[in-house]
């Protein structure tokens, strides 16, 4: 049980949990040698790319070298005040070029891709669009996702 | 977002994922989970701390030398103490308007520092304009004192509606404090000490005492205040 005295946190507990039989597993070439991309359930969107509507299964790509990043969660349990002082604390974007400058990741990805998390239908985005993401992030080349919810 | 993880490393990616829910992380059972235990919105925790999220990234990252599926905790907490910011709104001088509506006008040019300051990334860019924020608020202080809010005039969704005078609050509040505010600090003030969101809960109680569908008034705002 979370223990940081959130009431939403422990409301959302209770929902049920997309259930997978068996675990794939990647084993993902050294950090320092990989291309490494973030996907994040926040709906962020660039400012000229279309909102996420009510179940909206469809992502949006995120580019590395701008930095207009707008929060489109539609739910009203998301602090956004955080987002907006720093989008690293939802995209942490200049954290993996840090890290790459430094040589501790390879390379961070030219593209990102956003979802929508507040789903219960999750059918979509298994089936259709996670896959779609999935090979448009191996064709430019990444090894390792990091996924950040909001 | 878990369910993502499945499906990337089912396609040969590796993936590492932060959970803020924990029985959430642990129920969909990503390949590799790090359970950050931060208030939603804030899955890197603190904003503005470089060092902080680097602390958070080499944790989760450090996840991928594991030879098989693992979730790990992240050992430091940060917990929503329920802090209601203080800010002083801008004395307002306009009598002929609901009070609402006048502070929501007055607010405009915090509102504007902050979104200059942030590159527009909060404030009100869904449905409503800053602009016509104060005719949305007028539509809920018509529901609040009895109209049915389909003829009331809100211009949108209705909880998206409400999302945006909350960004405007939000974004003005964050030029008026005088610190970095904790994660819901700011909505509390919203909803707790601005007239706007006075008449947002307002609104919401007459649509639930109407018989409203529960989706429709239980969504303006959140729980957390």
């Amino acid at each position: 049980m979370s223990r940081s005295g959130n009431d939403i946190k422990v409301r959302s507990a209770g929902l049920e949990a997309a259930q997978f039989d068996t675990t794939a597993f990647t084993t993902p070439p050294p950090l320092a040698e990989a291309t490494v991309a973030i996907l994040t359930s926040a709906s962020l969107h660039h400012p000229e790319q279309p909102d996420f509507a009510p179940n909206d299964t469809s992502f949006r790509v995120l580019e590395a070298d701008r930095h207009d990043y707008v929060l489109g969660h539609w739910s009203q349990d998301v602090d956004q005040t955080g987002f907006g002082i720093d989008y690293n604390v939802v995209f942490p974007i200049d954290r993996l070029q840090e890290m790459a400058a430094d040589g501790r990741i390879g390379r961070v990805s030219d593209v990102h891709l956003a979802y929508a998390g507040n789903q219960f239908d999750v059918a979509g985005i298994r089936l259709d669009s996670g896959p779609e993401g999935a090979k448009m992030l191996r064709e430019a080349g990444v090894d390792v996702v990091l996924l950040t919810p909001v | 977002m878990s369910t993502l993880a499945h499906v990337l490393e089912e396609e040969g990616l590796a993936t590492v994922s932060l959970g803020i829910v924990e029985e959430q992380l642990w129920g969909t059972a990503p390949p590799r989970g790090l359970f950050v235990d931060f208030p939603l919105g804030r899955p890197l925790g603190r904003p503005g701390d470089a060092e902080f999220q680097q602390r958070v990234l080499d944790h989760a990252f450090g996840l991928l030398e594991a030879a098989g599926p693992t979730i790990e905790s992240f050992p430091e907490q940060i917990s929503d103490d329920g802090q209601v910011l203080a800010c002083t709104i801008p004395p307002i001088d306009d009598p002929d308007a609901h009070p609402a509506v006048a502070e929501a006008r007055g607010l405009r040019a915090a509102y504007n520092r902050t979104v200059a300051a942030t590159d527009g990334r909060v404030g009100a860019h869904r449905v409503v304009k800053p602009d016509d924020i104060p005719a949305a608020i007028e539509a809920f202080v018509r529901i609040a004192e009895g109209t049915p809010w389909k003829e009331a005039g809100i211009p949108g969704i209705p909880a998206r509606v409400t999302q945006d005078i909350r960004g405007y609050y939000e974004a003005a509040a964050m030029a008026l404090a005088d610190h970095t505010p904790a994660a819901f600090e700011a909505t509390r003030w919203f909803l707790r000490e601005t007239e706007a969101g006075k008449v947002i809960l307002a609104a919401r109680d007459r649509m639930r005492n109407d018989g409203v569908k529960q989706p429709i008034w239980f969504f303006l705002v959140t729980e957390q205040y």
